[in-house]
């Protein structure tokens, strides 16, 4: 079987993948970010001692975590505006159900980390005085960051893939932005091909530099 | 000579779910008692020091510090500590652990200073002067910037007691201080706490180092089943137990004696 490789129309078209991998980078980067600063309120919920506090915080992790991110998406846009009665611009239901969704698995990173503290720690912070703030921020996150890390990254690159999905909603991505050439030039081969390269360009620098990061962290310890 | 005890504790309770550790305690610490608590496992003696410094909160009971009680009446006729107020106790009353409890991902001095900084609000320049003088004191200025994971228990052990020192606490509780260290690095840490004693300071300390017990306390507590079994001089106490249970208590003690 031959099949005559044909990536000369990338030359012209490039322009439009570069577009989409900038919308890409606009949803991965602000969801990631969003996610890690909600996943760490949500995992701090969770280790309330309220249960009205943690239960809720639990329910929605679940809900995230055990249902289709595509799913979480078209929900978001379609039923939002039913439910709530607003309409969300594709992007920004995207946005929201990236956010959402890396939160709750943020929120169980966080929550697994500091549980994984020995609770002398925090006695030994508490009996000096500190608040519990004190006694997460001094003493606490700066011991699990670094145990977190790996995670965080392995998050970070699941998302990064994860935006594909926005294509559904139309959201010109990469994705979006490389079905639209394979439907005009029928070379999907071709294009898939380049947007999957693109994408591991786009993840494999983050990836090394965290691998790095760690390697410096452990050496401190 | 009569004065306000330092620390005062009336008709406390702690009970774990249904199981009830500490059945009425009353007690009194004078400024400058040392007091060594002693008692079989299980018979709450570490209960009874934790809820000295709030790292238990007592079911039950009145806990007064310098002459004021701590907590206020809650809606439910019980006490509640309002988070604040135990913040400002566990500044006055420090704490030495079984496991020392040093933060790994910080220095000997920096675990030291750590305190100084974040709950006094001590300068950084300040913080250090003041570490290094206490961790002169307990004889490991030269370890000063090692990771306590590069020390050994003994020495994690005495940097934890500087760490305490530190904040100039009113009273100082020790938790079996040497319980996990080898038999070998004992006698350092003993000596870092007897040294305290010749400063006059107050101190409660758990333990079954019954020997130091003799030497470094100003009052001896046997406590069995959460209650106050014995209570008198070490004299009383360790050589001339009056109570069956305390007797034998020192009898097992002091079985491979020689």
């Amino acid at each position: 079987m031959t099949y005559d490789w044909d990536f000369s129309l990338l030359a012209q078209n490039w322009p439009v993948l570069l577009r989409g991998l900038l919308v890409t980078v606009e949803l991965w980067i602000p969801a990631m970010a969003a996610g890690l600063a909600l996943g760490f309120a949500l995992g701090l919920a969770r280790l309330s001692r309220s249960g009205w506090v943690a239960k809720p915080a639990l329910g929605a992790i679940e809900v995230f975590r055990g249902t289709p991110v595509l799913i979480q998406l078209i929900w978001f846009f379609y039923a939002f505006p039913i439910v709530i009665g607003v309409q969300l611009s594709p992007f920004v239901a995207a946005l929201l159900g990236l956010t959402l969704n890396t939160a709750a698995y943020c929120a169980e990173i966080f929550r697994g980390g500091i549980q994984s503290v020995p609770k002398g720690q925090f006695e030994g912070a508490r009996a000096l005085g500190m608040t519990r703030a004190q006694a997460m921020r001094r003493v606490i996150l700066p011991q699990v960051l670094r145990r977190m890390l790996p995670a965080f990254t392995n998050r970070a690159i699941e998302l990064a893939k994860v935006t594909s999905l926005a294509s559904v909603l139309s959201v010109h991505e990469l994705m979006y932005q490389g079905r639209l050439l394979s439907a005009t030039y029928y070379r999907p081969l071709e294009i898939l091909t380049t947007v999957a390269i693109v994408y591991f360009v786009l993840i494999y620098p983050g990836s090394f530099l965290s691998a790095r990061l760690e390697r410096r962290l452990a050496a401190r310890s | 000579m009569t004065t306000t005890p330092l620390l005062e504790v009336e008709g406390l309770h702690k009970a774990f779910g249904p199981h009830e550790v500490l059945r009425g305690i009353d007690l009194a610490v004078m400024p400058g008692e040392r007091v060594a608590i002693i008692g079989g496992s299980g018979s709450g003696k570490s209960t009874l020091l934790r809820c000295l410094n709030f790292m238990e909160v007592p079911t039950a009971g009145r806990i007064a510090l310098d002459g004021r009680t701590l907590g206020r009446r809650g809606r439910d006729g019980g006490t509640v500590y309002p988070e604040s107020e135990l913040c400002g106790v566990r500044r006055r009353v420090g704490m030495v652990f079984q496991q020392f409890n040093l933060f790994p991902h910080r220095t000997a001095i920096e675990n030291v200073m750590e305190a100084l900084v974040t709950v006094k609000g001590t300068p950084r320049a300040e913080a250090r002067a003041r570490a290094e003088a206490e961790l002169g004191k307990v004889g490991l200025s030269e370890k000063r910037d090692a990771y306590p994971s590069r020390l050994s228990g003994g020495q994690q052990q005495r940097v934890a007691i500087a760490r305490a020192l530190a904040m100039d606490p009113e009273i100082l509780l020790f938790d079996e201080p040497t319980s996990s260290l080898d038999p070998e690095l004992v006698g350092e840490v003993l000596r870092v706490i007897r040294g305290l004693a010749g400063e006059g300071r107050t101190m409660l300390l758990v333990t079954h180092e019954l020997g130091f017990a003799y030497h470094f306390a100003t009052k001896v507590v046997f406590l069995a089943d959460g209650r106050f079994y014995e209570v008198g001089t070490p004299d009383e106490v360790l050589k001339h137990p009056r109570g069956e249970r305390t007797r034998s208590f020192l009898a097992r003690h002091s079985e491979f004696a020689f």
